[in-house]
């Protein structure tokens, strides 16, 4: 007894001990998926967390939530993966002037509780939601549609209860009239905000919320809070993203580590992200089940315009700080390939996207970034701060970030960390941030607007820099009124390839989706958001 | 007896008081806004953040606010709302604690079995090898991070042995508990193995021990008996204590086990500036701890005849 004891001690000791050669198996030869047979009812399990908010289309914000919500409701429109629009519950959106729009419906759509879908399902979810007595936290997005002010006003009471721009014609049209034009309003359609809620919501928001009855490719099951969140597939979806598998049941997971420990053992199928931990060997474990691609998000670092040192800065000195960066070292080395130096301040997959366009500034260059800063009179006090948040494993790549702009131009860097995310973002709406912090887009709709006019533009909500610049501006507001979405698209392409003369903040990097899948399914894709594509993913039998 | 009871219950009252008005003071002084983290980098509509802030009564003076609180919990049981979920306290609060419950308890129990056992088996042997061999393990226990043991035992157990699950998808499965547990009971395991140990070292030369092993006393009796009940005061006291820490403090054992427990939930709450969440969890917190030092106070006089409480 004692003999097979220690033997099994001395087993546990020399795989301790081969564990500093890290043993990559699993079976990267799983070819031939499309020879497996496929169960149409099949049903797998994905990596999330318990959502933020209740799931109500106009309240969800983070991830976890919005992927539940997408596989719940289905909007008027979608977007293809090069961010072209897919009519979904519409059948087309016309407009003359870019300010009225005409929505028809797909007849015969019906919610899961088998009432149809009518534009008066949209129209009054809308209302609804725009009402900041519901308070939804997406309600911001209505303020386009004219009206807005009366219903939410930002001082006094508010003097209507439902937005004057909505109208239904009839029961599968309706029109939006906006406050100004938009040539790009459709693409804002795609968001899930705009989703269309049943009848039966308006008796109880709260149950509702607990349990959605929505439109989309699965219809809701259960929701065991902090536990898992379970869809099945809806029989009547007659949208063309019809669900290739039985259901999803949305596991919680509160570290990306424990998902993968779990994706290995088999317990779980898809996993969203992967953690720092299991990045150096992900794929050789997974293989080719192994996703590395770029999603439409962006990590920059804005300088904070309202603070002395930044007030009427010479934006050379922001180029030379630019190209004191060594992104692609940085990207390969601290980020371990997680991210892909950016060229630009659009992302990629986003419609109107355009490779280097910032041209010079964005390559590492320590003799120009020099003279660059000299000729714009240098960076005052000769020392930046950058204010990021502990909580989301930002602290390793501000702090090469500060060292690359050191050792090349000699300007003192050092961060300004705060506790965790809240503060972080308490600082920045208070604007006390002390000289530049961390900033990032990940895309609201697929086009560049989103990442121009949401984030630059003097009174954007995304604007949290201060920055401020009426040349700008002005043709922010020439790009929002051109007559079509081809010339706004061309319009914000030329402000984007001017920005290198502004300097609004540094591009950084694009961020990428590092996943995998288990070998149970097949056919895993992900989108421009980040999240995995649901509805195609094949279970085998 | 009962006297004494009754007047360590009485002085509960103000320490209840005092630790939940205090956390409540603490988060309220953390940099960062429940509702306005909900919008993230995208910023919200001021009249939304505005009617949520007065739905949650956030915009009313502190010491009002705690007011409210109390009187909710007080009166009617109402530990309030979660600001993000919308979810009523109580309910998060019974998500959470069973789980927790079970986990801690197999911990503690793992815990004094293995701790004291290891600690009479060094303690009777005290300059001896197996002595020496026993403080060194325990030495390797407590220096060890939590995490680095969780992440080893998993990735030995379950990655590379596959005789257990890498993590609790079920929580009332007490075979996937158990990996957890030995990692959550390690730390403690370590020092009630030392305290033991030291203690019983200290009575083997006790006037008492001598005069029962004159006595003539089988030495199962002299161990089992006299010995253990003068050496478990100190040990028994750490124990106390630890209850409280078993369920409080799991946060980065239910972390890399995925077990949604206080731990996890107590952290989340303090990130998201979740303050009656918070305060929620460590009122029953606090009243464990207070219940659990009773209890020990108690068992001193079980213990030792000598201690006597009137």
């Amino acid at each position: 007894m004692r003999g097979a004891r220690s033997a099994k001690w001395v087993a546990i000791a020399a795989v301790v001990a081969l564990g500093a050669t890290a043993c990559g198996g699993g079976d990267g030869d799983s070819k031939g998926d499309s020879k497996a047979a496929i169960d149409p009812n099949g049903t797998f399990t994905v990596e999330s967390g318990e959502p933020q908010n209740p799931l109500q289309p106009a309240n969800t914000m983070e991830s976890y939530g919005s992927i539940v919500i997408n596989s719940l409701f289905t909007g008027l429109v979608d977007y293809d993966d090069s961010g072209k629009i897919v009519y979904m519950n519409a059948e087309s959106v016309d407009t003359k002037d870019s300010k009225t729009y005409t929505v028809k419906l797909k007849a015969g759509w019906k919610f899961h509780d088998g009432t149809p879908v009518t534009a008066e399902s949209y129209v009054k979810a809308w209302n609804w939601a725009a009402n900041p007595d519901n308070k939804q936290t997406n309600s911001f997005w209505f303020s386009d549609i004219k009206g807005y002010d009366a219903v939410a006003p930002a001082k006094g009471k508010p003097t209507a209860t439902e937005l004057s721009g909505l109208k239904v014609v009839d029961d599968n049209t309706f029109t939006i009239e906006l406050s100004k034009a938009i040539p790009y309003y459709v693409y804002k359609l795609g968001y899930q905000v705009f989703s269309p809620l049943p009848e039966s919501f308006y008796k109880d928001p709260k149950a509702a919320g607990e349990k959605p009855v929505g439109n989309g490719p699965y219809q809701f099951v259960s929701w065991d809070h902090k536990k898992a969140i379970t869809v099945k597939k809806f029989a009547g979806y007659k949208g063309s993203n019809a669900a290739k598998n039985g259901g999803v049941v949305f596991k919680n997971y509160s570290t990306p580590e424990t998902a993968y420990a779990d994706l290995k053992s088999g317990n779980l199928d898809v996993i969203t992200q992967v953690a720092p931990k299991d990045l150096p060997v992900y794929k050789q474990d997974l293989g080719d089940r192994a996703v590395d691609q770029a999603y439409s998000a962006i990590q920059t670092i804005a300088p904070a315009f309202y603070t002395k040192q930044w007030k009427d800065i010479d934006p050379k000195v922001l180029q030379g700080l630019s190209m004191a960066i060594d992104r692609d070292t940085i990207t390969k080395t601290v980020l371990q390939g997680t991210r892909e130096p950016a060229t630009g301040w659009v992302a990629k997959g986003v419609l109107g996207y355009q490779p280097n366009v910032a041209g010079d500034v964005t390559k590492y260059d320590p003799t120009k970034a020099k003279q660059l800063i000299k000729e714009g009179g240098g960076v005052p006090g000769n020392a930046i701060t950058i204010q990021y948040n502990t909580d989301g494993g930002h602290k390793e790549w501000v702090e090469a970030v500060c060292n690359s702009i050191t050792n090349a131009t000699g300007v003192k860097c050092s961060t300004d960390p705060k506790a965790d995310f809240q503060a972080d973002l308490q600082a920045r709406d208070a604007h006390e941030v002390k000289s530049m912090y961390r900033s990032g887009w990940v895309l609201d709709f697929p086009m560049n607007a989103n990442f121009i006019r949401d984030l630059f533009g003097t009174k954007s909500d995304g604007n949290q820099s201060g920055f401020s610049n009426k040349t700008i501006d002005d043709e922010i507001a020439a790009a929002d009124s051109a007559t079509t979405l081809d010339e706004s698209v061309k319009k914000y392409q030329e402000i984007e390839k001017q920005l290198p003369n502004y300097m609004p903040s540094i591009p950084l990097w694009y961020y990428k989706v590092n996943a995998g899948y288990s070998e149970k399914v097949s056919g895993v894709k992900f989108g421009q958001d980040g999240d995995p594509i649901l509805t195609g993913v094949q279970v085998k039998k | 007896m009962g006297r004494y009871v009754a007047r360590r219950l009485l002085q509960m009252i103000p320490v209840f008081f005092g630790t939940t008005l205090l956390i409540f003071l603490m988060v309220y002084a953390l940099p960062g806004d429940p509702v306005r983290g909900l919008f993230g980098d995208k910023g919200g509509s001021p009249q939304v953040i505005a009617a949520l802030r007065h739905q949650y009564g956030l915009d009313q003076p502190i010491l009002v606010q705690y007011w409210d609180y109390m009187k909710g919990i007080i009166l009617h049981a109402d530990f309030g709302t979660q600001v993000a979920s919308g979810r009523p306290v109580t309910d998060v609060l019974g998500d959470a604690f069973p789980v927790t419950l079970r986990l801690g308890g197999f911990a503690f129990v793992i815990e004094v079995i293995f701790g004291i056992g290891l600690g009479v088996f060094a303690g009777l042997r005290a300059g001896r090898a197996a002595d020496t061999g026993v403080l060194l393990f325990t030495l390797l226990l407590i220096s060890v991070p939590v995490f680095v043991l969780g992440f080893i035992l998993q990735w030995i157990f379950a990655d590379e042995l596959k005789w257990l699950e890498p993590n609790v998808n079920d929580p009332s499965n007490y075979g996937e508990l158990l990996m957890p547990a030995i990692v959550l009971a390690t730390a403690s395991l370590a020092y009630v193995s030392r305290l033991t140990r030291t203690s019983i070292a200290e009575n083997m030369r006790a006037d008492y021990v001598r005069t029962a092993i004159a006595k003539g006393l089988p030495r199962r009796r002299v161990v089992g008996v006299h010995l253990m009940r003068n050496s478990l005061i100190p040990v028994v006291t750490y124990l106390g204590t630890d209850i409280g820490a078993l369920l409080g403090g799991a946060v980065v054992t239910e972390g890399i086990f995925n077990i949604q427990g206080i731990g996890g939930t107590i952290y989340q709450s303090i990130v998201r500036r979740e303050g009656t969440t918070l305060v929620g969890l460590v009122t029953i917190l606090v009243l464990v701890y207070l219940v659990a030092s009773l209890l020990v106070d108690l068992l001193y006089a079980v213990l030792d005849p000598r201690i006597r409480y009137a």
